[in-house]
């Protein structure tokens, strides 16, 4: 690098001047805000209890419930999209703009209209009984159930597991798969050997679209598990509205330590030297 | 076998497709409904749509949603743009500090990112649309980077140095060099920015006070005492317009066949 190009690089990185200065503004001081909140106990005094507070008995139960429904959905998601990219990859649907079409659509409506729909189709006297007696069949009684809340975040983040998946897999360079067809692999074996590993970055953001939301979203709960099943989300969002705003803001810096950690991991083993997959 | 294949993919496709679609089909159906009862049908009717048009609430949130998603996609595109510019130049350690800092907002869950700008715009202003629309922007700017830097990264500097050499000013090369080589990822940038800020109801919620409405944050306060049927009304609307939307942009990229990396296979 000569000294004219340096110095020309150094006057455009002054470019990213704005943004620095919205970043400090808006995303770091809001954080520093946030963490003396919950470092505080509301009278003064330095305390880590609101944050240590997310493993006593009763939030143990909502991070627990959490979890299982962000895990749970992130994998259900994942075991659906892969088999529906691979059915519009076959029947050639994939390169015409219909299938983006198809996925791309219900992001567009409200969600909490459609997961206030999804209520009426899973309620107890809803469309979905309606159809099984029709049938002959029994009614199922999921309505205000766990499984309530785990089918409403699979519905609603589903768009956005099925989308990288789809654009990573859509972008395989087809004579790779003829290649090693012509070299004898089986279709499980062209999956498992180049169709699964090229598809990893959008695995990855469809990963990191899913999971995080899954896991903190207090609409879905509320409406599909009756007030009964709580996630983290509900309970930061009632410390919130009614409680104690120390407490509530304790819970969410545990919640992004968590969330954090988390995703430090994962980007480290997928992304080394390579831009941010998130979309 | 090849049949067989060809059957199961498409009963596949179907069932993936009765999960995503029947509850708009549901939304769909009960716009036209008599009753104003859920899930019971009692003849058909257009009167939520009448009403919907004399319904100024609505009306209102509508344009509020609106005019917030235009505004915070247009600001995120006028400091992200130059910002990936200036991202791109800078040294290694800046570099990965930015990308850091710039993931934040995205890895961050939606509560704690709503309750942390919250927490601070109660410091220093009123909450209402300006503070909704600086938490908007927030959350947009990143979604314009993380579009426009592969643009940037893929640009041939080497061009607008030989235009300035050449003598041309700073300003005239970037719009003339510069600037159409990032117009695919702007757009899709800004694209993804509407989206999100159309789609967002957590951050809205924690940042909006009293008084401002997005369809979203109306919709949520309207639970309890029953959504209006206009509600219906108002998204089996916004489905068709999409549609037709999604369907005239299908059919122009298919027309111009363009590069792969065009905006409908990032977004």
């Amino acid at each position: 690098m000569n000294e004219n190009e340096a110095r020309n690089t150094n006057k455009r990185a002054l470019l990213s001047g704005p943004y620095l200065i919205w970043i400090i503004a808006f995303t770091v001081l809001p954080l520093i805000v946030i963490f003396r909140y919950a470092l505080s106990d509301g009278a003064g005094h330095v305390t880590l209890s609101n944050i240590t507070a997310i493993f006593s008995p009763i939030h143990r139960k909502a991070l627990w419930f959490s979890l299982k429904v962000a895990v749970g959905c992130t994998l259900l998601c994942i075991l659906l999209s892969y088999p529906m990219v691979l059915a519009m990859k076959h029947l050639g649907l994939g390169k015409r703009g219909f299938s983006l079409f198809i996925i791309i659509l219900p992001m567009w409506m409200n969600f909490i209209l459609r997961i206030l729909a999804l209520q009426m189709i899973l309620s107890n006297n809803g469309l979905l009984n309606l159809l099984l007696t029709k049938l002959g069949f029994e009614p199922l009684h999921i309505a205000n159930t766990e499984t309530a809340v785990m089918i409403g975040a699979v519905y609603d983040y589903l768009p956005y597991m099925m989308l990288p998946i789809y654009t990573a897999i859509m972008e395989i360079n087809e004579d790779f798969i003829e290649a090693a067809k012509d070299l004898g692999a089986g279709g499980f074996t062209v999956f498992r050997k180049i169709i699964f590993p090229l598809s990893l970055p959008g695995l990855l953001s469809g990963t990191i679209m899913v999971f995080v939301p899954s896991m903190t979203s207090f609409v879905i709960s509320n409406l599909l598990g009756g007030g009964k099943t709580q996630l983290i989300g509900n309970v930061i969002e009632q410390e919130f509205t009614t409680g104690s705003r120390n407490l509530g803001s304790g819970l969410s810096v545990a919640l992004m330590i968590f969330v954090l950690i988390g995703m430090a991991f994962t980007m480290r083993h997928n992304t080394e030297g390579k831009e941010s997959v998130v979309w | 076998m090849k049949r067989l294949k060809d059957i199961a993919s498409g009963i596949y496709i179907g069932l993936i497709g009765v999960l995503l679609y029947a509850p708009i089909l549901v939304l769909i159906v009960l716009s036209f409904n008599k009753s104003r009862m859920r899930v019971k049908w009692e003849g058909f009717t257009l009167d939520w749509y009448y009403e919907l048009f004399s319904n100024n609430q609505i009306k209102e949130a509508l344009i509020t949603t609106v005019v917030l998603a235009l505004a915070s996609a247009a600001i995120a595109v006028l400091i992200g743009v130059p910002g990936a510019l200036g991202i791109h130049a800078l040294r290694k350690r800046p570099y990965k500090a930015m990308m850091t800092l710039t993931n934040i907002p995205l890895l961050n869950a939606d509560i704690v990112t709503g309750i942390a700008l919250m927490l601070w715009f109660v410091h220093f202003i009123p909450l209402g649309f300006g503070s909704v629309l600086l938490a908007h922007i927030t959350f947009n700017i990143p979604y314009v980077i993380l579009s426009v830097l592969p643009r940037v990264q893929q640009m041939n500097i080497a061009t607008y140095e030989a235009s300035r050499d050449l003598g041309a000013g700073p300003v005239y090369s970037f719009f003339k060099i510069l600037l159409p080589e990032l117009v695919p990822g702007i757009i899709s940038g800004f694209f993804m920015a509407f989206t999100m800020s159309m789609d967002d109801f957590v951050i809205t919620y924690f940042t909006k006070g009293a008084g401002v409405n997005t369809l979203s944050t109306m919709i949520y306060g309207q639970i309890r005492k029953g959504i209006k049927p206009e509600m219906y009304a108002l998204s089996t609307l916004i489905f068709l317009v999409v549609s037709v939307i999604l369907i005239a942009f299908n059919a122009l990229s298919d027309r111009k066949k363009t590069p792969k990396k065009n905006i409908e296979e990032r977004i």
